[in-house]
């Protein structure tokens, strides 16, 4: 008797979890994994606008031969192989020297090294842009300290395109990282730091061998959604270059952008594309977990 | 207890707010805290387009005059469908149009979504659609807009080189709105101090351009035009002036070895090596090149006007001509055409009568609706609006001319080309291959990549 209602009990509690999760997982079910579902299957098909048929894998073979997309591929693991590591380290710099307790104002910095990733992407996209054209702030500065003779146009010559593209997306993520770095370095003691100091420890020293050991864990998670992120780049490219000069800053997303929506729609050409976008997501954060999470 | 009413006023509003997904919101709150939530979902989300279809249907029932429009440009279509609507209030005083500000990107996206997703109840009555887009919309989604042949509208009186854009298998698809005959605006002023007058710019060739340039450039560290980069705007004004296009009759692209083009590409390469054209990145610093009187002029379709005009301290100091035409290229012409729009009328459209009606006693048949939109440079491609005498009106900020009589004018003389359905693609194929050779590229090459991306493009 006793033993049947200790099972209802533990019966009452699992289902009382399944209350919980239900609705989430059921919004979750319908609004994402359904259609990812649904774009598998559309990746198979091809055609223009709403008359689709199948085609097998063709879709798949095609986007390698695809020279804009290839280019366009190019492009993006330029800004995830340069922007990345470079943001990851200004973030992580950032947050060691914001952790300082010794240091005033610090609400103040951090709020202001944050604060960029309050800024909607277009909204910022257009800043940049302005800034890097011809008659904007930047070249005014350049022109009138002597460094140049003559305006320089930014965004219509390829790598200083991409380059304003990475100072960007600096300036808008790293806060956002920083802001990882500085509650992982809140679980480790201070006192660490205080022995290290006693010993005779250098700022250097102290960086390198206490601060980036113990935030292992944290800069695994950061570069794993930097590197997602990187590759589903959109919002700038379209709107702070337009993919330009002759697509030399186009990104992934916004070439199946332009497939779908500015070109002829081949949705089940995109949704393929989509799909590699996919891959390389799972396999670069694999190989990530694989080479960062060495317990020693 | 005061953690159970908390618990309680939480649980109502995340209730409230799912059925806020659903899009209806007379759903009954669902008991919190058990599966029940999670099983009203599905018919609260699956109630929701019925919901918005049953309001449409009294509006068809009801008599209720009222239609939705999207269209871009407040200060432009927007405001020619205000005054549209004032003209058929006079015979329909229950008639109400509800027009929504909505860009053409993002008309493109919505027409897109509704039209692959079956599901057409989210468009309006009317839309407006580029020209060069129609072609495009119709053959990849045939739902979509209505065919209007036969439906009272009198596509005789348009422009033949004009309606041929919304005109797919003999049917007609819009009813033509604005005129994108290119025109070429200067400062004169800029012009006196290099010696020079609008009229060493009427009917001249790209040499003489480019040498009017140069001392225009010398006298007043000014360029001649400024351009959009990436964006092949001038291109293919210049292609449809010698009535060339990027496809052929056929539908197959016309790059490789069409000398138009290649004519097209080295006069504005040359143009851009000498320092008389000049590129920008974006459109906002196309116009304020122009409003901030860093250019000496420009080359694009008439309803750059307007934007021209906004910079009201140099009124008086503009002046309007035809475009240059190409030297070596066969039929070239100083005309041609850049842009322009056409009303589409779609098929969810509930009251079909009242939109064609609408459209028909108005932009294709209310001589008063273009004369009251004429200021804002709107210029009709309906025949009988261009005898009014509105037309005639001088112009005070470009120096007392009658530009609108010399566009009307222009507009007649434009060549025709093919848009072809692939349009876009081809356009920035040729982009990509000017950015390139100006860059120091091989022109053959590059037109060779760029017929290779579009017929990649064009393969399925």
């Amino acid at each position: 008797m006793s033993k049947q209602k200790k099972m209802t009990l533990s019966r009452k509690h699992n289902l009382t979890g399944w209350v919980f999760l239900a609705p989430g997982a059921f919004l979750i079910l319908m609004m994402s994994f359904v259609p990812m579902v649904q774009a598998l299957l559309l990746s198979f098909k091809t055609g223009v606008g709403a008359a689709m048929r199948s085609c097998g894998i063709t879709n798949y073979v095609r986007m390698f031969q695809d020279a804009v997309f290839v280019q366009s591929i190019k492009n993006t693991f330029f800004y995830l192989i340069i922007q990345v590591p470079i943001m990851l380290i200004f973030a992580l710099v950032l947050a060691s020297i914001l952790n300082n307790r010794n240091l005033r104002f610090k609400g103040l910095f951090r709020t202001m090294i944050f604060l960029p990733c309050a800024t909607s992407l277009v909204a910022y996209a257009v800043i940049f842009r302005s800034l890097f054209a011809n008659n904007g702030i930047i070249n005014l500065l350049l022109v009138n300290l002597g460094i140049l003779d003559q305006p320089y146009s930014f965004l219509t010559h390829m790598w200083s395109a991409r380059i304003v593209i990475i100072i960007a997306l600096l300036w808008r993520w790293t806060g956002y990282n920083m802001v990882f770095y500085l509650s992982g370095l809140q679980n480790i003691e201070y006192s660490v730091y205080e022995a290290a100091k006693i010993d005779g420890a250098s700022a250097m020293q102290t960086f390198f061998k206490i601060t980036v050991p113990l935030l292992k864990p944290t800069i695994l998670l950061t570069a794993i959604m930097s590197t997602n992120g990187t590759l589903q780049l959109f919002d700038e490219s379209v709107n702070l270059t337009d993919g330009g000069p002759a697509n030399a800053s186009i990104t992934m997303s916004h070439y199946i952008y332009n497939i779908s929506f500015k070109y002829v729609p081949n949705f089940g050409y995109a949704a393929a594309m989509s799909f590699l976008i996919l891959v390389l997501v799972a396999i670069l954060a694999f190989l990530q977990m694989k080479v960062g999470d060495k317990r020693d | 207890m005061k953690r159970k009413i908390l618990a309680a006023l939480l649980a109502s509003t995340m209730v409230l707010s799912l059925a806020g997904c659903g899009g209806s919101a007379e759903t009954p709150a669902a008991p919190a805290g058990d599966n029940g939530a999670a099983a009203e979902e599905a018919p609260a989300a699956e109630e929701a387009p019925a919901a918005e279809e049953a309001p449409a249907a009294e509006e068809a029932a009801g008599g209720d005059e009222t239609l939705t429009v999207w269209c871009w440009d407040p200060a432009f279509n927007l405001n020619a469908m205000y005054e549209a609507e004032k003209v058929y209030q006079k015979d329909h005083p229950n008639f109400k149009l509800n027009v929504v500000e909505t860009p053409w990107e993002d008309i493109q996206t919505k027409v897109t979504t509704a039209a692959t997703s079956g599901d057409l109840s989210t468009l309006p009555d009317i839309f407006l659609m580029q020209d060069n887009a129609f072609q495009k919309n119709v053959i990849s989604f045939p739902d979509v807009c209505m065919d209007l042949t036969g439906s009272g509208i009198d596509f005789s009186q348009f422009a033949a080189g004009k309606t041929a854009y919304s005109v797919i298998d003999g049917k007609n698809y819009g009813v033509p709105f604005d005129n994108g005959a290119v025109v070429a605006c200067y400062r004169t002023d800029y012009l006196e101090q290099a010696g020079l007058t609008i009229d060493d710019f009427t009917d001249i060739t790209f040499d003489q351009y480019l040498e009017n340039g140069k001392k225009v450039l010398e006298a007043t560290g000014k360029p001649l035009i400024s351009m959009q980069a990436g964006e092949c705007d001038l291109i293919m004004m210049m292609m449809q002036s010698a009535g060339s296009s990027l496809f052929n009759e056929d539908g197959t692209a016309n790059i490789v070895g069409n000398e138009t083009l290649k004519v097209v590409m080295e006069t504005y390469k040359t143009l851009k090596d000498s320092g008389v054209l000049i590129e920008v990145n974006s459109w906002d610093e196309y116009i304020s090149s122009m409003v901030s009187g860093n250019v000496a002029g420009t080359i694009n379709g008439c309803w750059i006007m307007a934007s021209i005009q906004t910079a009201e301290d140099q009124s008086g100091k503009w002046a309007l001509t035809n475009m240059p035409s190409l030297v070596g290229a066969a039929n070239a012409t100083n005309y041609s055409n850049n842009g322009g729009s056409s009303w589409a009328v779609t098929t969810k459209c509930a009251n079909p009568t009242l939109a064609c009606d609408f459209l028909a006693s108005t932009f294709a048949g209310s001589t008063e609706l273009y004369d009251n939109i004429l200021p804002s440079g709107a210029l009709a491609t309906w025949a009988p609006a261009g005898d009014s005498n509105a037309y005639g009106t001088p112009n005070d900020f470009f120096g007392g001319d009658a530009v609108s009589a010399k566009i009307v004018d222009f507009s007649t003389k434009v060549p025709t080309n093919i848009t072809g359905v692939y349009y876009y693609e081809g356009r920035d194929a040729v982009a990509t291959a000017i950015t390139n050779y100006i860059n120091g590229s091989d022109i053959d090459t590059e037109m060779q990549t760029a017929a290779d991306t579009v017929n990649f493009l064009m393969g399925q």
